[in-house]
């Protein structure tokens, strides 16, 4: 073998080491110290938890830090309803969000692979585009429409559909805007990439044995597209469960979404512990899908090596 | 030369009735004429191949015949109607692919039913025609596979049996063997030809191999840059070419240029060449004798009696293991092809390169062409 | 044959088109109203803008943002295309499951799980928050958006060219340093300006991890959002969307004219 294989490995060895050890360290420990703090108390202190673990102190420090550790604030996520309901709420909007998601994006992703293949890319950077500006502009563009004295009052109005200004905001029906807008990049996208793989001789073929252009659709075409959809379903329900920004500023004050909930706990409250338990329980929520989207990356990745 | 190939096209067609004819049918492609003016009669229950080079239509030809394109001039008649305006999932021709297009989200079974799912045909009989098929390709018991499961040979037969299943008047196959090993493409040709003549259905290929055609098919049509050069049965193209093109694409060929002479005489640069039939040339033509090199014997003494005989040097030797081809430079600086079988367990034999030798052939063993 | 769309398949495209781009444009329209209110139109006036560069806050808060964003998605680019490169190209390892686990998962999780165990962190560690903790939680995130465009990028490169420059005396690193790295380099590209609009565009984690002093420009137009609409946002926006626009288009034709220059080297080197 000889060094200069050895060196291969090192240089091997530290390509991986790298992103991985910076992953490990600002994206898995964290989680650790989350979990550590739903279990602490809160207090008037800087940091306002308690019990704080303090490695100097040894292993008395240590038992007497594990004796301090409470279920707390898990109890008052389970008894108090208004988390209870923000949950169910967040569950809500993410899965009508993204129903509506799918039915919008589908019909915009495959119209994009009927049409001419020189188009393809420019389209695709169209939907890409309003991605790469402000996410916080956009939903503020919506606030300029949406509002009592705003646009779609004002035309709607002036159509004489209705007399009076209707409130757009601070309801569900904003809400779902506007995470329909914001979200229809990562549902069209995974979805694009995976249908504008599907053979074309695949679609011959079935048009050859019979099917009409409609049953070639869905015998064919749809079934092979379903990952990505599976994958875009998942990146926008996923993150949608959690979001803060959309609700917070398109929705009313009737129930919060659990994203709200978080972080009016955290900076409002200063209740860091309760705002962590809030983050595992969301976590744990989320395990599930989350683990389904890992497997389905998974296998697309063993697929293509 | 159209003449004579639709005459040949009519002697033929005449022993079965007619079942596909593109009658002067184009295709363009933006500017370029794929196909050009085509005119070609497929009769029923024929094995019928498409040759020719990279380029020269022939695909082009079977997916106007599948209805995947439409063509610009021309009519396509199908048991004497127009199907041009016909689309592909309504017409009774179906397509084995090259790649062979198995849908990978459906299993074996589900690949071969999937035609006639797409008719009114009920469960039961679906069940029972899908067995046959399995049987038929020798794929039984495989019906509950998945596609990335099987191997190469094994997803070519159920491409097979997808596109047989619903009994169409046509059986179009694009390169289907083009992904076998030379073992298993030699197998697979007399398969099916055996399910040809079994089943009595019309098969299309499209082919860039030269021995599969002529080993599998009935009639070949040999093309070339959209336009069709010889349609004849294998035996008919090999050995009567009509074109100093055909000659050299089919098969090895020595073309020796010369001016026809008086009677069956050749003047050429290697003396009085002897024929026995001169086609259509007349005295003081231009023409070309084409000559095949299993044709020609070679000795080391010169041949007495009618064989034409003229000498040379052995130039190279090409082993081919069953057989030798040995060029042979001749007095005119040209090479002549010789392709002998070799007799013995020693190689090529006593000749070597350098040797100086014989090459004859009797009067009927060339061809005379005129273009 | 099946390239042709129909009606409604065009009408779906354009449909989606519009609605992406209508809100956008109102926004853009309207901060050259003259007028303050949405609903009359006051004719056309450059003084939101006017009003804009008199107002230090939004613009110390741009400039914070730019620098995160140039700072994070450098880190992010470098650290993401090493990652790409361990999942597309390394085989089997130990660890390797939860190496890909980690690269996706941030993905889908919800920014503020993301954001508060972020902080969480800095304060066990007794770590400042400011400038710096922004850039590494911007990093950490778009790092990931990074990984999964050049991986994809790096699975359907030719491998022949690889082989073919190592056939030809190149050793393995050198040969992804000349070779492979100037042709992936749209991906690469592509991954910066992903990560730069990500950091540029974050609100929750930012907030989360900030300090004193740190205030980036979603986080100064969030405060003022909460008060109502005011044109000047308008204003910052468009600006906001210009800058991003022409960024873009200037990147592509850039990368354009690049990798023409590139393959044709690289073709070259071969030869």
């Amino acid at each position: 073998m000889g060094p200069h294989a050895d060196k291969q490995r090192w240089g091997a060895r530290v390509v991986v080491l790298v992103p991985y050890l910076w992953l490990a360290l600002f994206f898995l420990a964290p989680f650790v110290i989350v979990l550590k703090i739903s279990l602490s108390q809160a207090a008037l202190a800087q940091p306002p938890y308690l019990p704080v673990l303090d490695l100097a102190a040894g292993w008395a420090g240590l038992k007497e830090f594990v004796a301090q550790l409470s279920a707390d604030s898990f109890r008052l996520l389970a008894s108090d309803t208004i988390y209870l309901l923000s949950y169910f709420k967040s569950l809500e909007v993410a899965a009508v969000s993204t129903a509506i998601l799918v039915l919008i994006g589908y019909p915009v992703a495959y119209g994009i692979t009927r049409t001419p293949r020189a188009w393809q890319p420019l389209l695709v950077m169209a939907i890409i585009l309003p991605f790469w500006t402000s996410f916080l502009i956009r939903v503020y563009a919506w606030i300029n429409i949406l509002q009592r004295d705003g646009l779609l009052n004002d035309v709607i109005m002036r159509l004489h559909v209705i007399d009076a200004p209707v409130a757009w905001l601070s309801s569900d029906t904003a809400i779902y805007i506007g995470m329909v807008y914001s979200y229809l990049p990562f549902m069209v996208l995974p979805l694009y990439a995976t249908l504008e793989k599907v053979d074309e001789s695949l679609l011959e073929a079935a048009a050859d044995l019979g099917c009409p252009r409609w049953k070639t659709f869905w015998l064919v075409t749809f079934p092979l597209s379903l990952p990505g959809l599976a994958a875009g379903a998942l990146l926008s329900f996923i993150p949608i469960i959690g979001e803060f920004v959309i609700p917070d500023l398109l929705g009313g004050s009737e129930t919060l979404m659990i994203g709200q909930t978080l972080w009016t706990e955290f900076f409002s409250n200063r209740d860091w512990p309760v705002a962590s338990a809030i983050a595992i329980a969301l976590l744990m929520l989320l395990l599930v899908p989350i683990l389904f989207y890992e497997r389905l990356q998974q296998r697309s990745l063993e697929g293509k090596r | 030369m159209a003449d004579d190939g639709e005459a040949a096209q009519k002697r033929a067609a005449s022993e079965k009735p007619l079942l596909v004819r593109f009658d002067a049918v184009g295709k363009r492609f933006g500017p370029i004429a794929a196909i050009d003016a085509l005119t070609l009669e497929i009769a029923q229950g024929e094995f019928f191949a498409l040759l020719g080079p990279s380029g020269c239509g022939k695909t082009t030809l079977l997916r106007l015949l599948a209805g995947f394109e439409r063509p610009s001039e021309g009519k396509i008649l199908l048991d004497g109607e127009d199907i041009a305006a016909v689309p592909p999932h309504r017409r009774p021709v179906n397509m084995m692919f090259q790649s062979y297009a198995l849908f990978p989200h459906l299993t074996v079974e589900g690949n071969i039913a999937f035609g006639l799912r797409q008719e009114n045909v009920s469960r039961a009989d679906i069940a029972e025609r899908v067995a046959e098929m399995l049987t038929l390709t020798r794929l039984q018991g495989f019906g509950g596979r998945r596609i990335d499961q099987l191997s190469g040979g094994q997803r070519q037969r159920v491409a097979l049996a997808r596109s047989l299943i619903k009994r169409p008047r046509v059986l179009l196959l694009d390169e289907p063997l083009a992904a076998l090993d030379k073992k298993l493409r030699a197998e697979t040709q007399f398969e099916l030809m055996e399910l040809q003549r079994k089943l009595g259905t019309t098969f299309v290929i499209v082919t860039h191999d030269q021995e599969e055609a002529m080993i599998v098919a009935d009639r070949i049509a040999v093309m070339d840059r959209g336009r069709l050069m010889q349609v004849a049965p294998p035996a008919e193209i090999y050995e009567r070419p009509n074109s100093r093109w055909v000659a050299d694409f089919i098969g090895e060929v020595t073309l020796v240029e010369g001016r026809m002479a008086a009677g069956t005489i050749i003047g050429t640069a290697l003396g009085q060449l002897r024929v026995a039939d001169i086609g259509v040339a007349k005295a003081g033509d231009p023409v070309w004798l084409a000559l095949r090199p299993e044709k020609i014997s070679m000795s080391t003494e010169r041949p007495n009696g009618e064989r034409n005989a003229i000498a040379g040097t052995v130039f190279e030797i090409g082993y081919r293991g069953d057989m030798s081809i040995y060029k042979v430079r001749l007095a005119d600086r040209s090479l002549m092809k010789v392709a002998l079988a070799n007799m013995s367990a020693r190689g090529t034999g006593r000749v070597a390169v350098d040797d100086l030798v014989w090459l004859s052939w009797p009067p009927d063993a060339g061809v005379v062409l005129t273009g | 044959m099946q390239r042709g769309a129909s009606h409604f398949n065009i009408a779906s495209v354009a449909l989606g088109l519009a609605f992406l781009y209508l809100p956008i444009g109102i926004l853009v329209i309207f901060s050259f109203n003259a007028s303050r209110l949405v609903t009359i139109w006051g004719g056309w006036s450059l003084t939101w803008y006017r009003e804009l560069l008199h107002d230090d806050a939004v613009l110390q808060a741009a400039w914070i943002s730019l620098r995160v964003a140039a700072l994070s998605a450098t880190a992010a680019t470098i650290l993401g295309t090493l990652a790409a490169v361990v999942l597309a190209r390394m085989g089997r390892f130990r660890g390797r499951l939860l190496f890909s686990g980690m690269i996706y998962a941030p993905l889908v999780m919800p920014e503020v799980i993301t954001g508060l165990s972020l902080l969480l962190l800095f304060v066990a560690f007794n770590v400042d928050r400011g400038f710096w903790t922004i850039v590494i939680a911007h990093t950490t995130l778009t790092m990931c958006f990074v990984t999964v465009i050049v991986q994809s990028r790096l699975v359907d490169f030719d491998r022949d060219l690889e082989e073919a420059a190592m056939d030809l005396g190149c050793p393995p690193f050198k040969t992804f340093l000349t070779i492979t790295l100037p042709l992936i380099a749209p991906a690469i590209a592509a991954g910066w300006m992903l990560a730069f609009s990500l950091s540029l565009d974050d609100l929750v984690i930012a907030s989360f991890t900030t300090g004193p002093g740190a205030t980036t420009l979603p986080i100064r137009i969030y405060s003022e959002v909460r008060m109502g609409v005011k044109p000047e946002i308008n204003a910052v926006c468009t600006i906001m969307i210009a800058v991003v626009a022409l960024g873009t288009i200037a990147a592509s034709l850039m990368v354009k004219r690049g990798v023409v220059r590139r393959e044709r080297a690289a073709l070259g080197a071969q030869v």
